[in-house]
């Protein structure tokens, strides 16, 4: 049941009806059986996985935070008769057991997300190896809707319980809830346990002005997914799907690639958070304008940012400051040139880092060399940050308008050409294809018709044009003037009503809709 | 103290870490910035902190910083 479907729109309306209308001490209760319909509804086997996940994290935080509270118990106890090194023996010995269940819950976890998301790559990847050798069968997988998400999700939640920042959730139900939150199941958001549970789980009110908010983030995100990502997607598909698309062609699809992505991730979101907000619920927001930051490492700050923190906080900061890493760092500082030495093992882990985040977006090369792409550009944007300095100080150009806008475009040909491996079949091809924008870029391609055969008629450009002439304008009051939607409900309340009435008929008369219509996957949603 | 701030400059030397305060917060300190730091801070003060500490509250300045080394000194 995809969120753009007519089902989708009923089930939605038919459960914000009843969330206000039962008691509101059932209102969670609720939330979680609508949850699960959502979910059965797209594959009842699903139901199982996410279950197992459910109870496994469930059990082994709250097992990890008893032992917490023994430790605190313990030496609370025996406070005054234990020497330094003896609590420090006592505490070793406890980490270590705690550290066991935290094991054994990750690892159970991320092996049920490996298997069923990685087996095929696995086997085909030996396959190649062993050149006809032998043939190993590829096997038909479940693929959970959302499971890296929610895998995500609960293992953020169980590693915080370990750490001592988060109190573990006794109430199964509860938890479960926390983990199948249907409107960010699909895609994500990847929220913490502390941000998310409480409002999910408060009791809510009907407002008009919450309410109404919502059904705007609802609209909005619509208008970007239905209007635009679901029209250029032809141009798209049609551009990438045949290599002998090539040259100019190459670069439009790189950049109508990288609207379409925008639009569909980040309108599916809006619709999440929109969904959420209608019931008075705070979901964390993931993106803050990233085809307006100056600098890759600013977009990465932008740009689905939950992932982003999930990365840093979980797998980044854990990885470069455990021992080993710390000896290397130790090493490295004294046996090479000071300049590599203190780099080495930042390098190292953000290497582990992007590998993961590319691996996590898919089971194929293309996302490893576009996770490691990443890596490359922000490890040399980084070794260039002094003469970019120098640069700036000789020139005077930071700060200045212009020479922002130049930074900003530069970020969006960077952004928008790295994503490229998202989109071509494989590795090789991607680079012949972006090869050919130097070799046979034929400029004539963008005035003799050309873009008119892809699947794109002159309408759909003109809606097109539209659309991005209105996300960008909304994009921009944003920048300049804050929550646009606080701005508009400061008018007299007609005119929110009427954005909400305009945004309601584009949707239905611009929205990409035609015979036998489906909209299309969320993107994000196979990731 | 002291040798806290001459590390800390030698990130980033236009910054003043010594009056400075939200450096997470503001974003000069970034993760790579903070995990260099922390290999610094386990060379010279022979403390390993560990990514649990890693919060905003903990590196938003010298002092906080200051006061993190410490106290992992004392457990």
């Amino acid at each position: 049941m995809l969120f753009t479907s007519l089902p989708f729109v009923l089930f939605l309306a038919a459960t914000l009806l009843l969330y206000y209308i039962i008691p509101k001490k059932l209102q969670w209760g609720f939330l979680l059986v609508a949850s699960y319909v959502f979910y059965a509804l797209a594959d009842l086997r699903y139901l199982i996985f996410i279950m197992t996940t459910t109870v496994t994290v469930w059990y082994v935080a709250k097992r990890v935070e008893a032992i917490n509270l023994e430790q605190k118990a313990y030496i609370k106890a025996h406070k005054g008769e234990l020497s330094k090194e003896d609590k420090a023996i006592y505490k070793a010995r406890v980490k270590r057991r705690r550290w066991h269940w935290l094991l054994l819950g990750l690892l159970f976890n991320l092996g049920i997300l490996s298997v069923t998301k990685y087996t095929n790559f696995v086997i085909a990847n030996l396959n190649s190896l062993l050149h006809g050798a032998a043939t190993l069968q590829l096997v038909d997988m479940i693929v959970p809707l959302g499971i890296s998400f929610y895998t995500f999700q609960s293992l953020g939640y169980l590693i915080d319980v370990y750490r001592g920042k988060q109190e573990a959730q006794h109430h199964l139900l509860k938890f479960a809830l926390f983990v199948s939150f249907f409107p960010q199941l699909a895609q994500g958001p990847i929220s913490r346990y502390g941000n998310l549970a409480p409002t999910l789980l408060a009791e809510h009110s009907f407002e008009r002005k919450t309410f109404s908010y919502g059904l705007m983030r609802i609209l909005w995100g619509y208008f970007k997914k239905v209007v635009i990502a679901d029209r250029i997607i032809t141009g798209v598909t049609t551009l990438i799907g045949d290599s002998q698309y090539t040259g100019a062609y190459v670069f439009c699809a790189m950049f109508f690639y990288a609207f379409e992505l925008y639009c569909d991730f980040t309108g599916g979101i809006d619709i999440t958070i929109g969904i959420a907000e209608a019931m008075g619920i705070r979901v964390t927001e993931n993106f803050n304008l990233p085809y307006f930051s100056k600098n890759i490492k600013e977009y990465w700050n932008r740009w689905h940012i939950t992932m982003g923190s999930w990365f840093t906080d979980y797998i980044f900061y854990p990885i470069s400051v455990c021992g080993p890493m710390l000896k290397l760092s130790k090493w490295s500082r004294s046996h090479l040139p000071k300049a590599i030495g203190k780099r080495v093992t930042v390098y190292l882990s953000c290497f582990v880092v992007w590998l993961a985040t590319g691996i996590w977006h898919g089971a194929a090369w293309n996302f490893v060399a576009w996770g490691l792409t990443n890596y490359v550009v922000i490890m040399v944007s980084q070794e260039l940050e002094p003469l970019y300095a120098k640069f700036h100080a000789r020139f005077g150009w930071k700060g200045k308008t212009a020479y922002e806008i130049f930074q900003i475009l530069r970020t969006v040909v960077l952004m928008s050409a790295i994503r490229m491996f998202d989109c071509y079949r494989d590795v090789p091809l991607t680079f012949r294809m972006m090869g050919s924008m130097f070799t046979s870029f034929r400029l004539s391609t963008f005035w003799d018709g050309s873009l008119l055969q892809i699947g794109l008629s002159s309408s759909d450009y003109a809606v097109l044009l539209i659309g991005f002439a209105v996300v960008l304008s909304v994009s921009l009051i944003k920048l300049k003037a804050g929550n646009v939607r606080d701005k508009l409900y400061e008018k007299p309340a007609f005119l929110f009503y009427q954005m909400m009435a305009v945004l309601l008929i584009a949707i239905l008369v611009l929205g990409a809709y035609g015979v036998g219509y489906d909209s299309s996957q969320f993107i994000y949603t196979q990731f | 103290m002291e040798e806290l701030l001459e590390i800390l400059t030698d990130l980033h030397p236009d910054v003043d870490f010594a009056t400075k305060k939200g450096l997470v917060d503001d974003r000069i300190l970034d993760s790579l910035d903070i995990v260099s730091l922390i290999s610094e801070i386990d060379d010279h003060f022979d403390v390993a902190i560990p990514a649990e500490e890693i919060i905003p509250e903990n590196f938003n300045s010298a002092e906080a910083i200051y006061a993190l080394i410490r106290r992992l000194e004392d457990e």
